[in-house]
């Protein structure tokens, strides 16, 4: 899962989509950028697993100690897993926010909003634009 | 000099045997507790709570105390919260017997004193904020946003309109959306110019037939009075919607401009900031609201009302959205609002706003030689400075500057607010400041401006604790002492 | 007044700024806004004058000090400790603000983590918040905290014999905000258990409790505690801080968030308020908190120190999203109690609960054994009780005594019609057998004047 192959939502949650027995499976984050932007991490509230989401909607939520920021599900589907020791290890996504910082997995019902997301390039010029 | 001892928690102070307080012997006879409940709900032993003597519990707060700056030991510059003196007289006179032990359920006629300050209290705010109807009952001017936000939905619901949107900008306080959030509206914010007033094309863009309220703060966080504030509000009562004033910087305006006046249908007070409550370590203020004609009938219940030369409890009010709180209202804080205005009487609140105006320009007079407030050269009661300059030039940020102030023996000002400002520091002197100490402390920021930027960051060097792990505290939360005696 | 600047101080300051006048600071308020009259205000009295004011203003109230007070319903006059009043009277506490300088604050801070420390103790749970403003809106605000938890439902249910002023605050806060509030009649004086069984549904976010309740009375709340958690509804327990003394702890009865009027601890009556909303709840509620949070935590140098917490939680951060808009705390308030139960310690408090149920069934048991009153429920109390006047005389009867300088009790037929002939009577431990037999004494020869009259 390199930074290079993903895909990008605007609201900085990055998404890595796999298929699986032909189903459609998306892995996501949040960017090196965002996690570089919020700082001194406190919290990490992790969405239920069974929860249906459209892309675009709150999926969680991650804290600094002076912010809170909505987590926006890049996609449409319902969450299969979560990475329910992340919350405890909010460091390690300074150093890896992307394969072993993953959040939830979600089971894609509707891939029509995959093609809103960005590739690499697309992101890093955005980030360049906020930064 | 420091006790340290004296200061180590309750729990660890503790010792079995130790008392305070000597309860005499049942002068009853005494029935056996299982005679009286059943088993089920009797706890076996008391909660564990610390065992210690009068004198140690004296000796442990009273060092606990020498280690808070207030307003009776320092100059306490902190925007938005008119850190000013607390006068001594309004502790005793609200304190006398027949004041401050009644209880909140006896008649009427057994404290006709007490209702008729309360409703005097009500006429005086009423004559101050040009606006007649007054509810005395919020508890902290949160509150009184919300209460005023419940009144504002049942007026429209009286006359058949449902409203959805509560309107503020986003320089506002953040009790103003939340408090929309819990009255049940959406919260949308306007935009500021970067002189701080109320952007008016996103204001136009964003007003139309389902606001309800909007709520703006005027004089602004920012220290200026909107001068379009007679447009804004002609356009919101236009489409049908009220205007909502939070009164946090009335301290500027006493006697001087009456929000009744310059379009505000409905607004709070902070007795805590403008009428000099004691501010108690956050708590407790009080949150009267002031509105017009119309919205009264929707204020909660009880008020107090005047017949012939008698006082009562109003509660027959069937249009009143209810009560938010237990109890008639904080009274001992509205006591100390009462005495605070007869203390001063008209010509002294205008005294009192005029000075609070003059202290804070003084200031920023002096500041602006080497801070940038974006403003311009004047303000009403306070102003913001930005250290965006300091924080991209030499690394020295505002919370920097605020810790190092610590050290010279003066409050920080309010730090990162209002959040539309870069680095931000919100200064308010009030009136009750001697030039002398403003004096004293321009010269201290300006000196300490020029210290060593490795130096500041780990600034406080000369207070108790310095720079405490935020981060920890949040990530692994430790909210209460184990407790093993 | 408190005014700092002489005429000359104002010359060299208005200079320095570069303005003629202090009226020109003015001028950005629009001449058409502004003020063309003096305020209408009673004339400036200075302190001799005022004083003399408030004494006669306080002359024309009866007060504890002129009438022996038996009244209740959630504002006590138990007694308070002179250390509580000199500690909290010092400067250093009542005139700081929010402690948003640590370095700066840490008596306050350190005050209101023993605070936090003392309500677990005193409740059973794991949590508790710096204070919120009075008992009754800390119900409303554990209703918040139930709703955002527990995602099954926008349905309240609420005992009857919770004070019927935070049963008026919950309509006020949720009516119209499609939140159901159904409250279940308790008849005979406590819950009846079927009852509040068929009140809870699966839509059911909480219920709320008050033991012991409006009444005085004791109720089941273990149970009921079990009824809501069948349906995954959490428990609301409103609480008498006094009588945990005696009493099992919210906590160790399955309640899920404790709110009490912390009034009791330490605060006089002065009409209502300030007071002190207490609010304690378990660990997995932690993040729905509402109001200021004390943690502790070390500095750069590695010393313990204590610091507000979780902030993310509230509106300066979260905005309309925030767990509520309260953003003052009751510290000096907290503050007091954290005195006063500090000074009683796990055995005075005991006393104390000992004494008031003692004397309460004391008075009880003696006003009883008059023929003119009963008691209309049976069942546990602890230091309220209500008794029945047979003549139906309630406010004739309290008149009769207030003028032989007795508060008697609280009448109940304006909240409860069915009970207008009831009053509310309570017993606080400052209460003196001298008292209680004055009180019963009174009542009895009022009694026998109106057997006269009638016969």
């Amino acid at each position: 899962m390199s930074p290079e192959n993903l895909l990008y939502a605007k609201t900085h949650e990055w998404v890595h989509v796999e298929e699986v027995n032909g189903q459609k499976i998306a892995t996501m984050g949040i960017s090196a950028f965002a996690i570089e932007a919020l700082k001194d991490l406190a919290h990490l509230e992790l969405p239920e697993v069974g929860k249906t989401v459209t892309a675009g909607e709150p999926l969680g939520e991650i804290e600094s100690i002076k912010s809170v920021s909505d987590i926006y599900s890049p996609v449409t589907g319902e969450v299969i897993e979560v990475h329910s020791d992340l919350p405890d290890n909010l460091d390690s996504l300074h150093d890896d926010a992307y394969a072993g910082g993953w959040i939830a997995k979600l089971k894609i019902t509707d891939d029509s909003s995959l093609s809103e997301l960005m590739d690499k390039a697309g992101y890093d010029k955005l980030c360049a634009e906020e930064g | 000099m420091r006790n340290q001892q004296a200061t180590q928690l309750l729990s660890e102070l503790s010792k079995p045997g130790r008392v305070a307080v000597q309860w005499p012997s049942s002068d009853v006879p005494e029935t056996p507790l299982g005679d009286l409940f059943p088993a089920e709900s009797l706890a076996e032993q008391p909660p564990r709570l610390p065992e210690l003597t009068e004198g140690e519990v004296v000796r442990h707060f009273t060092n606990l105390s020498t280690k808070n700056m207030s307003v009776d030991t320092h100059f306490y510059p902190l925007g938005s919260c008119t850190m000013k003196y607390n006068p001594k007289r309004n502790e005793r006179l609200a304190g006398l017997s027949g004041i401050v032990d009644l209880h909140p359920y006896q008649p009427a006629e057994t404290m006709q004193g007490m209702l008729q300050l309360l409703f005097e209290l009500q006429e005086f705010l009423a004559e101050i904020s040009g606006l007649p109807a007054v509810s005395l009952q919020p508890a902290a001017g949160a509150h009184g946003e919300l209460t005023a936000l419940m009144a504002a939905s049942a007026y429209f619901r009286s006359i058949g309109e449902k409203r959805t949107v509560v309107l503020a900008p986003d320089s506002a306080h953040g009790t103003n959306p939340a408090s929309a959030h819990m009255a049940g509206f959406k919260a949308i914010s306007i935009k500021s110019t970067k002189a701080g007033a109320v952007d008016m094309d996103d204001f136009r863009a964003k007003l139309n037939d389902d606001i309800a309220v909007l709520m703006i703060t005027n004089p602004s966080t920012l220290g200026l009075f909107e001068s379009q504030m007679r447009e804004i509000a002609d356009a919101v009562h236009e489409r049908g919607g009220l205007v909502y004033l939070d009164g946090a910087n009335m301290n500027a305006i006493l006697g001087i401009a009456r929000p009744g006046d310059f379009g505000a249908d409905m607004m709070h007070f902070n007795p805590h900031k403008t009428f000099s409550g004691p501010h108690g370590g956050g708590g407790p203020g009080a949150g009267p609201i002031c509105v017009t004609e119309k919205l009264g009938a929707f204020l909660p219940s009880p008020v107090v009302v005047r017949e012939g030369d008698r006082y009562r409890l109003d509660d027959d009010r069937p249009h009143s959205i209810g009560r938010v709180r237990s109890f008639f209202g904080n009274t001992g804080v509205l006591v100390r609002a009462y005495c605070y205005i007869l203390s001063h009487g008209p010509e002294g609140l205008k005294q009192v706003s005029e000075n609070a105006v003059l202290n804070a320009n003084y200031l920023l007079s002096r500041i602006k030689h080497f801070l940038p407030v974006s403003t311009g050269d004047r303000c009403m009661h306070e102003f913001v400075a930005s250290l965006s300059k300091q924080k991209s030039e030499r690394g020295v940020t505002a919370m920097d500057v605020a810790k190092r102030l610590l050290d010279f023996g003066f409050h920080a000002p309010t730090v990162y607010f209002p959040m539309t400002v870069p680095e931000a520091m919100m200064m308010e002197p009030t009136e009750t400041e001697s030039k002398e100490t403003l004096d004293a402390f321009v010269q201290t920021l300006f000196r300490i401006l020029d210290e060593d930027p490795d130096m500041l960051h780990e600034a406080p060097h000369s207070t108790p604790v310095s720079r405490p792990n935020e981060v920890q505290a949040a990530r692994s939360p430790c909210l209460k002492a184990s407790f093993c005696n | 007044m408190y005014l700092y600047n002489t005429p000359q101080d104002q010359q060299e300051m208005l200079s320095a700024i570069g303005a003629a006048s202090i009226d020109e600071l003015f001028t950005q308020i629009p001449e058409s806004l502004r003020m063309s009259r003096p305020l209408d205000l009673p004339p400036m009295q200075g302190e001799m004058q005022l004083t003399h004011h408030m004494q006669r203003l306080a002359a024309k109230n009866a007060s504890p000090a002129t009438h022996t007070c038996f009244l209740g319903g959630g504002s006590y006059d138990h007694f308070i400790p002179a250390a509580v009043d000199a500690i909290a009277s010092r400067g250093e506490f009542f005139t700081s603000y929010t402690p948003y300088q640590p370095e700066v604050s840490q008596g306050n801070l350190q005050a209101m983590f023993e605070y936090q420390t003392l309500i677990c103790e005193l409740t059973g749970l794991d949590v508790s918040n710096a204070s919120l403003y009075d008992g009754g809106s800390a119900i409303a605000e554990g209703v918040i905290m139930a709703l955002n938890s527990v995602k099954h439902g926008q349905r309240v249910v609420v005992l009857g014999t919770v004070h019927p002023e935070s049963r008026q605050i919950l309509h006020t806060y949720f009516d119209d905000l499609g939140i159901e509030i159904v409250e279940v009649p308790c008849p005979d004086g406590t819950a009846d258990l079927a009852e509040v069984d068929k009140a809870i549904t699966d839509q059911t976010a909480c219920v709320v409790v008050q033991s012991p309740n409006f009444f005085g009375s004791v109720e089941e709340v273990a149970k009921i505690a079990e009824l809501a958690h069948a349906q995954k509804a959490l428990v609301i327990q409103s609480f008498d801080p006094i009588s945990l003394g005696l009493l099992r702890r919210p906590g160790d009865m399955g309640v899920d968030i404790a709110v009490a009027e912390g009034q009791s601890l330490g605060s006089p009556m002065q009409y209502g308020g300030p007071y002190l909303g207490i609010m304690a709840c378990r660990e997995a509620f932690v993040r729905r908190l509402p109001g200021r949070i004390a943690g502790e935590t070390v500095d750069r140098r590695g010393n313990r120190c204590w610091v507000l917490t979780l902030q993310t939680r509230e509106q300066h951060i979260r905005r309309e999203k925030a767990t509520s808009n309260i953003c003052t705390n009751q510290g000096l308030f907290a503050l007091r109690a954290t005195i006063y139960l500090s000074l009683l310690g796990p055995g005075g408090l005991r006393q104390c609960a000992n004494l008031c149920t003692q004397k309460a069934h004391y008075a009880q048991s003696e006003l009883t054994s008059l023929e003119r009153f009963e008691t209309p429920f049976g069942g546990s109390f602890f230091k309220e009780f209500i008794v029945r006047d047979r003549h139906n005389q309630v406010p004739a009867l309290l008149e009769e005594a207030r003028e032989a300088g007795i508060f008697a009790g609280i009448p109940l037929g304006n909240w409860y019609p069915e009970l207008d002939d009831c009053l509310l009577v309570c017993v606080t431990e400052k209460r003196t057998r001298e008292e209680i037999d004055a009180l019963v004494r009174t009542l009895a020869i009022t009694n026998s004047q109106r057997a006269t009259i009638h016969a």
